[in-house]
């Protein structure tokens, strides 16, 4: 980006595209020229760990997936070489491109500059690039992919032997005020690092691992589980303690690190390899990037955040999602990046569908009483695939198979001359079934599809042989073989493609509205934010005033004035025309799919069934009640919230307390309940800093077992400290004891912690207690996920169809959820991913129809007795009971059936399969693959034709 | 078999765990018919893992190489083998019942399903449900061949004359076979 210039609703961006040095267009990402190509130099992608040539593509699962060349290449240095030009079939390579300037004009912009690993070679310490065996976090990850830096095999630099013993070191470069690190936490190493231990002991199961941490930060959904998983690893050690990397082994090059135990005091310990956990930085030359788009960074060099609308920046029109927020783990990222993009589909609504076009394909041709004509085109794929394999062999072979009434090698398939090729073939040589031998279906299929659409035959009756992946890719070595193989995959193929049926997809029409249950300040900014993008949204809501929990709050730790905002908000919702708001009001039946819900609710208003497309659940959550440390029989023990209260309020009471004690995790962490709630560190910080601020004198401590004040809390845990809060932590096996005792003519509060510091029994007296509770599911869960048919993970909150693809949607689809029913979380948080629930709502709503695949499940009901296996097995919820006029049986809704085959293998009576996969078509092939073998082996082999006949059988 | 690792489906129906109470089963089954359950093996494993399932399907090359010949191997006459094979297969309907009515999880991770499947808990729900309907199954498709003695049957399908004879006489009472006099064998009724 050079420039921006406008305004929002109207920017000109200027675009500075530096050359590929490849057409894009006609790059197949073949990679043909990368294994031509001279030039060896580090692989950036694999952190300069291994080699990569002068051309490339950037790595194997890049979109688009086309090789480009950098500054390494000879011809670009020198003038010389050119073998790439020489070696792509489809004169993709152009070394005379220049750089093109473009303007393009856009109504929004959203910033997402991602983040930038902290550099561990800024701090001498630390040894890296110095000790060869001490790595990054960033480094690690590329060793462990099995595309990585070493296929997948971890590997010392020093020897390139495995090592077996391996220590972690946490917070490098975070939590640390000191010149070259940052104060705050990253969030995310705490976890990643746990990852990476299970992911080391996968590989090596004997390998010994170390995680050297501070506070371990699990913060976030299930991740206290995946802490308590890795923790119980054999051979995996967790140490709390700071570490110094001490030296080197000048032979073995094994790396010293010194660290203290309470029980054993400073000791060193000897590491194969040693993993610096490396913090989050702000993207590289942000300084810039703010400058060029006039936007304000805060006092870490990230963006500057609205506290109530973390994706807008103090310039209109400019958003930011992803980690630009702050150091943000993966669904953190999905929900600000979907939320950025419903608050720019509410700005430029008025234009939504102006750039999209519609395709209009021939009318279907009916050859279902024809005998089968297949068109077989084997692919070169560059010289990807023909280099190993003989394709006029293929291409001959494939004329000798049954129905085969065409064959034919091409180029490249794919290339938009070869595609149209295929669909004039068809149509002059009458095909009714094409076969494409070349790569694999996941990236091409459907534009294979494609190709028989426009011939005016159905897109089922299209196959795919994998002669790429499957087969010239992994042996290279064995030509004649790898021929063989390929016509083995044809004869394969085009046994299966005479057996395909063609199948239709089906449409349905998406009812414009939404629901949303929920009216605190996640169903409130969603229910907004979907308004706003033209869409009814009935907003339900239990009790008789919109707010949620946040009615019981005052401000957050960041300052913001959470009345104030609320009352903001609920009158933004009262006053849109679009939003209908149902208080006191209760959901008692909810039926329907995807487009066209029906849900009944009933409230002051009467009853009314509400037909919607859409559903958003944010019921948000509960408080635990204590039954610890005295809560409801001495009143001076309180909860967080409630002393939040009493500090608002400057309630004597609290105001005068002369000491008090915060006691952590209390109802969760615990076996009940294997959870952090995330919020309540946090929470207990501010409650501090505020009552501080309101009575200097007053003593604070705080019993806790992790601080997990993450991202830029980590300031205010740290002004705490500096404001003389104490900080003791207790181990859960050994918690704090409360008992009423006199002390100096007055009664107290004695708590007895275990200081491990001291390493001995403290007692503190306190005038008041302050517990932070646990954060639970709703009580009102249960019975929304039954009646959404929607599931809930295993400590009770809902579960979302994807922890990072699909982070705020259910597996139902048309179901989406956001807030704190999903898991606890800050008002920020909620606000993001609140957006982000819009945001996919609005992709539901924004279509007209929705469409359901043609490879869906079709129950014979002949054969079906109705016994519900296949009901039970269908978690989407797809297969139901109806009354037929031979009695009950399952039946299969289309749009809600995702193909994936499972109630076929528990039908005791084979009436369910699985359309374009049924028990033909995929024996079929397996008969087509050993034909000839078995015919050979049948004579001399009895038992073997048995066992071809039992296969069959089944 | 391969599958995506445990909790990676694609699909929320998580099918990889009910293939591995199926693969547990299906040994159960290639066992208590005298074939070896190594014969059967899954491996979970994601797309990326090239090695891992170079290494798999290696191993497994090997194994089957060294068991031999399906049946063979155990030492099984070819008509047992058959006879066994079909008893199995008619009986696919009926597993699928005892599965979801007796077998079923919920597991969470593959050491727990595992686990299970190694229990004395699922041996005596195995003889409970499978083993008695398995045996006769198999000596109606040993009949199939042609009469036989009850040390005949007994020898062919490695069961005890007694056991043979017990499913003798309730497969008489319920008509599946009779004695012939004549011949002094069971024959398919």
């Amino acid at each position: 980006m050079e420039r921006v210039e406008g305004e929002v609703g109207d920017f000109k961006a200027t675009l500075i595209r530096k050359p590929r040095y490849i057409l894009e267009d006609k790059c197949t990402g073949c990679t043909t020229c990368v294994e031509y190509c001279p030039v060896k130099y580090p692989d950036e992608f694999n952190q300069d760990i291994s080699q990569n040539k002068a051309v490339h593509v950037y790595f194997p699962q890049a979109i688009p997936l086309v090789a480009y060349i950098d500054e390494s290449c000879l011809y670009l240095k020198e003038g010389k070489c050119k073998i790439c030009e020489a070696v792509c079939k489809n004169d993709a390579i152009d070394l005379n491109q220049k750089p093109i300037k473009k303007e393009i004009k856009v109504g929004a912009i959203i910033l997402s500059t991602g983040l930038e690993p902290y550099d561990p070679s800024l701090r001498e310490e630390y040894h890296y690039r110095e000790f060869q065996n001490v790595v990054t976090s960033m480094d690690f990850e590329r060793l462990l992919s099995s595309t990585g830096a070493y296929g997948g095999e971890i590997l010392r630099g020093s020897d390139l032997k495995h090592p077996h013993k391996l220590a972690w070191i946490q917070c490098v470069g975070s939590r640390m005020v000191l010149p070259n690190g940052n104060s705050y936490c990253s969030a995310v190493c705490c976890t990643y690092a746990q990852k990476q231990v299970i992911i080391t002991k996968d590989h090596d199961a004997d390998a010994e691992c170390v995680i050297f941490h501070n506070d371990v930060r699990s913060y976030g959904k299930d991740f206290e589980r995946f802490y308590d998983r890795t923790a119980n690893l054999p051979n995996v050690r967790f140490v709390r303690s700071y570490v110094t990397i001490v030296k080197e082994d000048p032979v073995t090059k094994n790396v010293t690190i010194r660290y203290s135990t309470p029980d054993e005091g400073v000791k060193e310990e000897e590491f194969e390899m040693v993993v610096l956990s490396v913090g989050l930085n702000p993207p590289k030359n942000v300084e810039e990037i703010a400058e060029k788009y006039g936007i304000e960074l805060n006092n870490h060099n990230f963006c500057k955040l609205d506290p109530v609308n973390p994706m807008i920046t103090n310039r209109p029109g400019i958003y930011i999602s992803g980690a630009f927020q702050g150091p943000l783990d993966i669904p953190e990222s999905v929900f600000s990046a979907s939320g950025a993009g419903s608050q720019v589909g509410e700005l430029l609504q008025y234009r939504r569908g102006n750039l999209a076009k519609e395709r209009i394909y021939p009318d279907e041709r009916d050859v279902s009483q024809e005998e089968p004509r297949v068109g077989v085109f084997v692919c070169h794929c560059g010289a990807n695939i023909s280099r190993i394999v003989s394709v006029p062999s293929v291409v001959d072979y494939a004329l000798t198979l049954p129905n085969v009434v065409y064959a034919q090698e091409q180029l490249f398939s794919c290339a938009t001359n070869s595609a149209k090729e295929i669909t004039d073939i068809a149509k002059e040589e009458g095909l009714n079934r094409v076969v494409v031998a070349a790569c694999s279906p996941r990236t091409l299929e459907p534009l294979f599809r494609d190709t028989l659409r426009e011939a005016g035959i159905n897109q089922y009756y299209y196959e795919m042989a994998n002669i790429r992946e499957h087969n010239s890719w992994v042996h290279a070595k064995e030509k004649e073989e790898a021929t063989q193989k390929a016509k083995d995959i044809v004869r394969m193929k085009v046994a299966r493609a005479c057996l395909l049926e063609p199948l239709q997809e089906f449409e349905l029409p998406v009812n414009k509205n939404a629901l949303v249950v929920g009216g605190g300040v996640a169903g409130m900014t969603c229910s907004l934010s979907i308004a706003n993008q033209g869409h009814d949204v009935y907003l339900i809501e239990k009790s008789p005033a919109l707010g949620g929990i946040a009615r019981r709050l005052h401000s957050t730790l960041e300052g913001l004035d959470v009345q104030a905002y609320l009352a903001d908000l609920i009158k933004q919702v009262y006053e849109h025309p679009l939003i209908h708001v149902y208080e006191n009001a209760a959901i008692t039946e909810a039926s329907g799919y995807v487009g066209n819900f029906v849900t009944r609710v009933s409230s002051p208003r009467g009853v009314a069934d509400i037909k919607h497309g859409a559903a958003v659940i944010a019921i948000g959550a509960d408080l635990y009640t204590p039954t610890e440390y005295l809560y409801g029989q001495d009143d001076r023990v309180v909860t967080n919230l409630e002393l939040e209260e009493l500090i608002f309020q400057d309630d004597e009471k609290a105001l005068n307390a002369e000491s008090l004690v915060m006691i952590q995790c209390v109802g969760c962490r615990n076996e009940d309940r294997n959870y952090c709630s995330r919020i309540c560190c946090s929470q207990s910080i501010k409650n501090a800093l505020n009552l501080k601020k309101k009575n200097p004198a007053v003593d604070i401590y705080i019993l806790f077992r992790d601080m997990r004040t993450y991202g830029f809390k980590e300031d205010y845990y740290r002004e705490a400290a500096d404001n003389d809060v104490r900080f003791i932590r207790y181990e859960p096996e050994d918690p704090p004891e409360v008992e009423v005792a006199q002390e100096g003519g007055k009664s107290v509060l004695r708590i007895s912690v275990t200081d491990y510091i001291l390493q001995n029994k403290i007692e503190l007296d306190a005038d008041m207690i302050a517990l932070a509770s646990a954060v639970l599911p709703s009580g009102d869960t249960k019975e929304i996920a039954g009646l959404f048919k929607v599931v809930l993970s295993p400590d009770g909150f809902f579960k979302e169809a994807h922890v990072k693809l699909r982070p705020v949607e259910f597996g139902t689809d048309g179901v989406y959820l956001c807030g704190t029913t999903h898991y606890p979380k800050f008002i920020q948080e909620t606000i993001n991913q609140s957006y982000g629930a819009a945001g996919r709502v609005l992709t539901l709503l924004s279509r007209d129809t929705v469409t359901a695949s043609g490879s869906v499940c079709e129950v014979d009901e002949n054969r079906c007795i109705s016994c519900g296996a296949c009901i039970t097995a269908c978690t989407y919820g797809a297969i139901d009971f109806y009354e037929s006029p031979q009695g009950r049986k399952a039946r299969v809704n289309p749009v809600l059936c995702k193909g994936d085959g499972l109630c076929n293998t528990k039908c005791a009576t084979n009436a369910i399969m699985l359309k374009h996969f049924n028990d033909q078509e995929i024996i079929s092939e397996i008969d087509a693959l050993f034909f000839e073998e078995a015919e050979a082996e049948a004579e001399e082999e009895e038992s073997v034709r048995l066992v071809e006949a039992a296969v069959e059988s089944v | 078999m391969g599958g995506c690792h445990l909790n990676e489906c694609n699909y929320i129906t998580h099918g990889n765990f009910h293939a591995l109470s199926m693969v547990n089963i299906s040994r159960a089954l290639l066992e208590h018919v005298g074939l070896d359950p190594e014969r059967l093996k899954l491996k979970f494993m994601s797309g990326s893992e090239a090695n891992v399932y170079v290494e798999g399907v290696n191993e497994f090359v090997k194994k089957v190489k060294e068991l031999g010949p399906l049946g063979k191997g155990e030492g099984i006459e070819a008509s047992a083998l058959k006879a066994k094979l079909e008893a199995v297969t008619a009986l696919i309907p009926y597993f699928r019942l005892v599965e979801r009515e007796r077998l079923r999880g919920p597991f969470k991770s593959e050491e727990e399903c595992n686990e299970f499947f190694a229990s004395d808990e699922f041996k005596e729900l195995f003889e409970e449900t499978i083993a008695d309907k398995l045996a006769v199954a198999q000596i109606v498709a040993l009949l199939r061949q042609g009469p036989l003695t009850t040390p005949g049957i007994a020898k062919v399908l490695g069961l005890t004359p007694s056991e043979v004879s017990r499913h003798l006489i309730s497969s008489s009472r319920q008509k599946f076979v009779r004695y012939d006099e004549g011949l002094k064998r069971y024959a398919l009724a």
